[in-house]
């Protein structure tokens, strides 16, 4: 069961870094989906509760964005860009093979949580294309090959070490950093 | 070769987005050199500079200023512009993973200039280690007391607010991105009132790229003529250019402008692999008309790509060889803005949703060459008539291509299909 008593007092220190409180929303929408993995209704209202909004409010917000999920996402969140840059080099092929290989279509999770494929749109990484990203870490000038290693390993359980970051997090860990809380415990 | 390091010097040195290289390396002198001057004397000072935004427009950095109104009682605002999702366009996310406390340095100039006591960063939210940096840079600079109250023991405040975005392209327009920074769907509002009068929260509010403010304390420290031995007298000093596509060095070139895109694409990006044909390029992502080979003089300038039919943009160039299908490649960039349309406005909403479908028709070899010219009446019906920038960025690609390769949209109607529909290995 999820304890929204920590998640409130998280969410009012949200609150605090802003002038004006409803600024809290969308670190707040992130927060939501580090604890669930998606935001659920729960965390509507959650969010709603804090601002002073209606539940109407924070759904119209949260379904505009992307990054906000509406079923819980796998614990791997793997982005195949597919644009202009990308697409030049390859990034078609590989999207094609791991929907393939994984047997998802985009936007789709597996039965187990693990993995949520999707292609998407430019990641500002043009220069190290074509690029995949595990829970938004670059994984650089990726090949079919590279890539299907690259979610072998993960299926295996491993971390493979991004291109240009540090250690992989897990799509909840990666939300709660977006949420503006990082290096709790030490960098 | 043309590439230098004046805003890029610290680029090449160990661990550059840490407080201990950035302050061995001249760190936070332009914010004493700064802090000591008038704020007239430095907005003055950026606009002698000729600066122009990074981010696409390439409006005076120095006059969008001198928008805001002083002595008006009202909080003042600076917000970075970190959304970066052009397509194309990757500079400022490296910049932000290298040199993270150049743009906090700028961003307390600017702060310091205009009268704002609370910036805001505004950050695409799928960049993660950008945030990362960020997030340690802010809290050291904290530290140091380059940032909370009393900056440096001058009485001046200036708070800083690392906030990450969504993922929503549409938040790179300013005004999108300040409805977004308060909580709401990202979606652009009606100009004017500009931001410098009503921007955050009613107030005035400078919104600037990343790469823009983070080029400011390089123009304090080393002065005006330092910045203006680069570029042209009208778009002075140097700009990052991200060149991406077919070439054979792909990568992030400080370069000054002026440029030709001839010396970009082959002197410094090391040209086309196998030595294949240049078909097309964008000088500056995928919202900008392609330009052509017969177009590779252009100086790669506000004024020389204005003056070749196109627009310098972010400088982001994306090159494509000759077995590149034109028709697929520009159904690629229109599905770009079909997806990152905000719906707010009819003729983009709805104009770059049936693009791609007339688009998607030819390509499969099902259409007509009617289509194109139902492709020019709905770019007719979007540009100039959309709420902001994206509709008007998304014709760009439709009625360049058209103008240009007329011929190869022509081929697809007549073989009832791709002619470039062949197998082909990724280079």
């Amino acid at each position: 069961m999820t304890d929204w008593t920590t998640v409130r007092a998280d969410a009012e220190a949200i609150v605090a870094r802003y002038p004006k409180s409803r600024s809290a929303l969308l670190p707040m929408l992130h927060l939501v989906q580090s604890v669930e993995g998606y935001v659920s209704s729960e965390g509507v209202a959650l969010c709603a509760d804090v601002l002073g909004l209606t539940k109407a409010e924070v759904g119209a917000v949260a379904t505009f964005y992307t990054m906000y999920k509406r079923r819980p996402c796998g614990e791997w969140l793997v982005s195949v860009c597919t644009n202009l840059s990308c697409q030049l080099r390859g990034g078609e092929e590989i999207y094609a093979r791991l929907e393939d290989k994984l047997g998802l279509h985009h936007d789709e999770t597996d039965a187990e949580g693990r993995f949520t494929l999707e292609h998407a749109e430019c990641l500002a990484a043009c220069d190290y294309a074509p690029v995949v990203t595990v829970n938004y870490e670059f994984y650089d000038c990726q090949t079919v090959q590279s890539a299907e290693a690259l979610v072998d390993a993960l299926a295996r359980g491993e971390r493979p070490a991004p291109t240009r970051g540090e250690s992989l997090r897990t799509f909840k860990e990666i939300e709660r950093e977006l949420a503006g809380f990082v290096d709790e415990g030490g960098a | 070769m043309p590439v230098v390091q004046g805003m890029t010097h610290r680029w090449s040195e160990d661990q550059p987005w840490t407080m201990e290289t950035y302050e061995r390396t001249n760190g936070y002198q332009a914010l004493r050199k700064a802090l000591a001057m008038e704020p007239d004397a430095i907005i003055q000072m950026v606009k002698d500079s000729g600066l122009r935004g990074r981010g696409g427009a390439g409006f005076p950095t120095g006059m969008k200023w001198g928008f805001i109104p002083q002595g008006d009682g009202k909080p003042h605002y600076v917000v970075v512009n970190a959304d970066e999702g052009e397509p194309g366009t990757c500079q400022d996310a490296p910049l932000m993973m290298i040199d993270p406390h150049s743009l906090i340095e700028g961003i307390v100039i600017a702060s310091y200039a205009i009268r704002c006591n609370h910036a805001f960063i505004y950050l695409r939210g799928e960049l993660v280690q950008a945030g990362r940096r960020l997030d340690r840079a802010i809290k050291e600079a904290y530290a140091k007391g380059y940032l909370g109250k009393n900056v440096m023991g001058t009485g001046f405040d200036c708070e800083l607010t690392l906030h990450r975005g969504a993922g929503a392209y549409i938040c790179g327009e300013e005004t999108a991105l300040l409805d977004s920074l308060e909580g709401y769907r990202g979606q652009p509002r009606l100009r004017p009132p500009f931001p410098a009068i009503h921007g955050l929260y009613g107030a005035p509010t400078v919104v600037n790229n990343v790469e823009t403010i983070a080029t400011v304390p390089f123009i304090v420290l080393n002065g005006v003529d330092w910045f203006r031995q680069w570029g042209t007298e009208k778009s002075p000093g140097t700009k990052i250019f991200s060149v991406s596509g077919h070439v054979n060095k792909p990568g992030n070139y400080e370069i000054p402008l002026g440029t030709t895109a001839r010396e970009v694409i082959y002197d410094i990006a090391g040209g086309i692999p196998g030595g294949r044909a240049l078909k097309a390029w964008t000088p500056g992502g995928s919202s900008t008309p392609l330009l052509t080979a017969e177009h590779l003089d252009t100086a790669m300038d506000f004024e020389g790509v204005g003056a070749a039919g196109s627009l310098l943009g972010t400088a982001a160039v994306m090159v494509m060889d000759d077995t590149t299908c034109i028709v697929k490649a520009v159904l690629r960039m229109t599905e770009f803005y079909a997806h990152e349309s905000c719906g707010k406005c009819t003729p983009c909403r709805e104009g770059t949703y049936w693009m791609v479908q007339v688009l998607e028709r030819l390509e499969r070899g099902d259409g007509t060459e009617a289509d194109l010219q139902t492709l020019l009446d709905t770019c007719d019906n979007i540009f100039g008539r959309s709420f902001c920038a994206l509709g008007d960025g998304a014709t760009s690609p439709i009625v360049s291509s058209i103008k240009y390769f007329r011929d190869e949209y022509i081929a697809h109607v007549e073989q009832a299909g791709c002619p470039f529909a062949v197998e082909r290995v990724p280079v």
